[in-house]
């Protein structure tokens, strides 16, 4: 399932988002990011399965644009610790 | 609580509140008997399912203290089928107030449940579910099963959504009921209102209605703004056949008209109250939780 949590607003789309059939739950992505915006449990979107999967923490979905800004300088943008941090590569950024 | 005293203010807002059971299934005879509670902002339906057969619901607003909803939904669909809360083997809440609910086993997101009860209302044909509510709005794509496989949930559209439809039908004093087909009586299309915002969009109509705007032009201009609206969010995911919307917004066809109309396709349609969606996908998950021996409350000998 690929999960899009976040928002579109005046300024743009500010949208994380998990591949859950990549995402193993190794949890390398909740312990990389600076803003703990991360959680691994039950995938709350399939109840009926049993893995365990990475997803947005429901009181971070209305303010990615903010708590990424330190990651996302203006310049010189380098890789997102979260994706960098993901192997199976699961973790996009639709801004 | 039925008694209008003539000259009481009509409440132009408000939809049909209404139980209903199925007269064809006979529960005594089921095997897993499960319930779903979509506690919604706006609405609350609760949903009972009979061997993966919808048996009975009920639809009504969401009071000020919402798990107080959850119960009085509840106890509104058991009403009339001879059944108690002791003959559910399990029960499942969904919605903005789902963690809240008392008698419920467990919760699951709408995104979920959506998802499962648009297949079980329109049909394994369906890819893409639309569904707004009170508090923000979800483009789904699924599988022939219901599951799903790709979301996109926009938690920042809330306001504007089934409150603004309401809100707006009290401004002009029209019924809820009618607000989407009266909005189609227009020769020409106005310019969307620049806001679907609630607050916004009240001031604004106010003030086109003051500069000589009749009420349909108004209404027009606020469903073809919300029609504008929910393409955007469709954008981002696409939109991949066949298309069914679920939720209060799916029975406004000044909407509907024009999302077709923008998006180039029909919009499924369903005997079904789209409200229940929710509810009934959540009941849905209860019967294959039941059936996979997870979290069965008795036994079932
Ligand atoms: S960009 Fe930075 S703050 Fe945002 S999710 Fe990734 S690691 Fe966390
Ligand atoms: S790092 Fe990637 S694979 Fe590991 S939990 Fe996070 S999203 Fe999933």
């Amino acid at each position: 399932m690929k999960a899009n949590y976040g928002y579109r607003d005046g300024s743009g789309d500010y949208f994380i988002e998990i591949d859950t059939d990549l995402c193993d739950g190794c949890a390398d992505c909740v312990a990389a990011c600076p803003a703990s915006i991360f959680e691994v449990g039950e995938d709350e979107n399939d109840p009926l399965s049993d893995d365990e999967v990475a997803s947005v923490k429901a009181d971070g979905r209305k303010s990615l644009e903010y708590d990424c800004g330190p990651c996302k300088p203006v310049r010189d943008r380098p890789e997102l610790p979260c994706v960098a941090s993901c192997k199976p590569g699961a973790i996009s950024h639709s801004w | 609580m039925s008694a209008q005293a003539s000259g009481e203010k009509k409440e132009f807002w408000r939809w049909k509140e209404y139980n209903w059971k199925s007269d064809e299934i006979d529960w005594r005879k089921g095997k897993i008997i499960t319930a779903g509670v979509d506690v919604g902002s706006v609405s609350s339906q609760a949903v009972i399912v009979v061997d993966d057969e919808l048996y009975a619901f009920s639809n009504q607003r969401t009071g000020s203290n919402s798990p107080g909803s959850a119960g009085k939904a509840m106890m509104w669909a058991l009403e009339g089928t001879g059944m108690t809360m002791d003959d559910l083997h399990y029960a499942i809440a969904t919605g903005y107030g789902r963690v809240n609910v008392p008698f419920t086993d467990r919760a699951i997101t709408e995104i979920a449940c959506h998802g499962r009860g648009a297949n079980y209302m329109y049909g394994g044909t369906v890819r893409t579910v639309l569904d707004m509510g009170g508090q923000d709005c979800k483009a789904i794509h699924t599988d022939a099963r219901g599951k799903v496989t790709r979301f996109l949930m926009n938690d920042k559209c809330a306001a504007g959504t089934g409150r603004g439809m309401e809100v707006f039908a009290d401004l002009l004093g029209v019924s809820i009921e009618e607000v989407g087909d009266m909005s189609l009586e227009v020769e020409k299309e106005p310019p969307p209102v620049s806001s679907t915002c609630v607050v916004f969009a009240k001031s604004e109509a106010t003030s086109l209605l003051r500069s000589g705007w009749d009420k349909e032009m108004v209404l027009a201009a606020y469903c073809s703004a919300m029609a504008h609206r929910i393409v955007s969010l469709l954008e981002r995911i696409g939109v991949e056949k066949d298309f069914a919307i679920t939720g209060g917004i799916a029975k406004n066809r000044g909407i509907t008209r024009r999302l077709e109309k923008e998006l180039g396709l029909e919009i499924l349609d369903t005997r079904y109250d789209t409200q229940i969606a929710g509810a009934l996908g959540a009941a849905l998950f209860g019967q294959a939780l039941v059936k996979k021996g997870k979290g069965r409350k008795k036994s079932l000998a």
